[in-house]
């Protein structure tokens, strides 16, 4: 827990360049506030025993690593599935929102807000409040409200207010703007549960620690399936979340570390620094700091920036960031479909995409490769349907 | 002592002090940059009609403490090809007679830089700064760089500012101190928030500085009400509101004539 790279952002808000806490004055405080609960819930032995005890009874953890035998066969490298698509929701987001759920009872406030892409971090903030009888409401780009209608009848039907946003590029980054300027109104009754390792401090570092579970088991399960690290560790990265969750662990390993972000939104790849949505980070922006509407296939990656501990890592070289197509990604969703009987999200399919192109090249053959399938493909069956012309 | 570039006469709060210091209550009317054609011109009818000064709003991409009247010009602002360089470039054709504020997001500084920043604001005779996502913890090296120049950055303090807090903040801010009446973004509100005297009662027992009060500021009344517990107040939406309406210069003037009776007490 205490590594090397965790220390940047636990004790400044920093992770080298990257981070701080650029809110305007009304939000001071509670991001304050947020940052001492979380500081002392983490040390917090009852906090822990009741988190971990939610992801074990509610939210289906531990998650198992799947050996893909068929497609390990096809590729000529070792190819490990951590199977994050099978959590209570659907997709590693559940991970985080139970922390950020539990925060809120403990700062006593009775009401839960959240931006959403995909819909899968509005889902998992629905079901958790629903849990814990918090009311709930989840801000969407109007976009995203019409590729992702199977989520916003779930979030509906499980009790939130979805408000579609109609400003900027109605997609993700628009809900966060709309989210942060509720919560300003709100911010006394409200917590504002961040789906990404991103926002303000404390918002990188405690989501990344409420993820980091995905890396501990995982590392843990491949020490167990072949006695020692993978060679590559690969995520997508979005905000970046499922692949900081995971990263932790193994930064200290000697694994080849990779996250994989769409071409049309690689913010580490061809983003540069800027400071936006509360934080110091890497952004898609024109000459003079106007920030760009990304293009993505999948919603939850259609992101101009990405969280500050990704621009960090990158900055210092212990991990690589790749960039796949759309095309690449729709033939990675088949791929996995048909060879082993998994839908990944469109997301996830990012990831192995990029191993699907890479293995035998920048993946040298015999390479044991882990990979974060960090949600399932149900709620993009439609849009792929929609693509490739009923499939 | 390095070179100052704003003549004395301009500098924001030497001015703001003295005009404080004859009696007055001050107004600092907010203008989006490049929402229409003759927007300088509006600036000017601003100045015209009795501000004390002018804060010159340079758009931005993703104003997250903006509600929608702000948020629309700043889009409508930014599909007319508006950039900090190109508004900025503008406003230094003419000479209003009172000391302008560039307010915006600090993206467009860091993604600037300090010096071609800087540039631009003294090319245009800007006397003051702020960005309400700059927060005290953050604002430091610009602060100095911009002070160096003769430039005053303005911080916030917010109704949810401790006491401990707001003195802090106040004795870093320049030209004056910000406070933000009310918990919210931007907008025109019918009536002014109770937070709202409550900041400027707050503000007053910890500084010396002008105190000026904006966001949900948006009529005559709002600026009478506050009159006896604030030093001024910021008054944005609701001017930028009657532009996106087609009220022009006159419209503007108008508007701004009413803010200043209505501080003058008449
Ligand atoms: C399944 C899945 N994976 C990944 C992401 C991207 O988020 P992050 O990069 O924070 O993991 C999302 C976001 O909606 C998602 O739903």
């Amino acid at each position: 827990m205490s590594s090397l790279f965790a220390d940047p952002g636990s004790a400044s808000g920093y992770f080298g360049d990257f981070g701080g806490r650029f809110v305007p004055e009304p939000l001071m405080a509670a991001v304050r506030e947020l940052e001492d609960l979380f500081t002392a819930a983490w040390e917090d032995p009852a906090f822990q025993a009741e988190y971990h005890s939610i992801l074990t009874g509610y939210a289906g953890r531990p998650t198992p690593v799947t050996y893909c035998a068929n497609l390990s066969q096809d590729l000529g490298i070792e190819l490990y599935l951590k199977r994050e698509d099978l959590t209570h929701t659907g997709s590693h987001k559940i991970n985080n929102v139970v922390g950020q759920a539990l925060l809120t009872r403990r700062m006593g406030k009775s009401r839960i807000i959240a931006e959403t892409g995909a819909g899968q971090h509005g889902v998992a903030t629905a079901t958790a409040a629903a849990l814990f009888g918090l009311k709930c409401t989840v801000y969407m780009g109007a976009v995203d409200v019409k590729r992702q209608a199977l989520n916003v009848f779930r979030m509906r039907l499980l009790g939130a207010e979805v408000v579609p946003v109609n400003s900027g590029s109605r997609t993700l980054k628009d809900a966060i703007n709309e989210a942060m300027r509720e919560w300003v109104a709100c911010v006394e009754d409200t917590h504002y549960c961040i789906g990404s390792v991103m926002g303000p401090h404390p918002y990188p570092l405690m989501v990344r620690q409420f993820q980091r579970v995905i890396g501990d088991e995982a590392r843990s399960q491949m020490h167990e399936a072949i006695g020692t690290d993978p060679d590559f560790v690969v995520a997508c990265v979005g905000g970046g979340s499922n692949a900081a969750g995971t990263f932790t662990a193994f930064l200290e390993s000697d694994a080849a570390i990779v996250g994989v972000e769409p071409a049309g939104g690689a913010a580490v790849g061809r983003g540069t620094p800027g400071v936006v949505h509360g934080m110091r980070s890497k952004f898609l922006q024109d000459e003079f700091g106007q920030v760009e509407e990304a293009q993505s296939i999948s919603a939850g990656l259609d992101y101009p920036g990405v969280g500050p501990e990704h621009a960090y890592l990158a900055s210092i070289g212990r991990a690589r960031y790749e960039a796949v197509d759309d095309a690449a990604v729709l033939n990675a969703f088949q791929v996995l479909s048909r060879r082993e009987g998994i839908i990944p999200a469109l997301e996830p399919a990012h990831a192995l995409a990029w191993v699907l192109a890479e293995a035998g090249a920048a993946i040298p053959l015999g390479s044991r490769v882990l990979v974060t399938l960090s949600g399932r493909g149900d709620k993009d069956s439609e849009q792929v349907a929609e693509i490739l012309g009923g499939a | 002592m390095t070179a100052v570039s704003i003549p004395e006469e301009m500098a924001l709060e030497a001015r703001l002090r003295s005009r404080r210091a004859g009696g007055a209550k001050l107004l600092v009317p907010y203008v989006t940059a490049g929402l229409t054609d003759d927007w300088v011109r509006v600036v000017e009818a601003v100045a015209a009609a009795g501000a004390d000064a002018i804060e010159i709003g340079i758009p931005f991409s993703d104003p997250i403490i903006d509600g929608p009247v702000i948020q629309a010009a700043s889009q409508t602002a930014l599909e007319r090809g508006v950039t900090p360089a190109s508004a900025l470039a503008e406003l230094g054709e003419v000479s209003v007679g009172v000391p302008l504020v560039a307010m915006t997001y600090c993206n467009l500084l860091f993604h600037a830089g300090f010096h071609r920043y800087a540039g631009w604001l003294e090319e245009a005779g800007v006397a003051g700064t702020i960005f309400p996502d700059l927060p005290k913890e953050e604002a430091g090296p610009w602060a100095e760089f911009a002070a160096g120049k003769g430039i005053a950055n303005v911080l916030l303090v917010a109704p949810t500012t401790s006491e401990d807090r707001a003195r802090a903040i106040a004795a870093e801010s320049r030209g004056f101190v910000y406070g933000v009446g009310l918990m919210g973004v931007t907008g025109v509100r019918e009536q002014l928030a109770a937070s709202a005297i409550g900041v400027a009662k707050r503000l007053k027992s910890v500084t010396d500085r002008p105190v000026l009060i904006g966001v949900g500021v948006s009529s005559p009344l709002h600026a009478r009400q506050l009159a006896p517990h604030a030093d001024g107040v910021v008054v944005g939406s609701a001017l930028v509101k009657i532009l996106a309406d087609g009220g022009g210069p006159e419209g503007a003037y108008d508007f701004v004539s009413s803010l200043r009776q209505a501080l003058d007490g008449q």
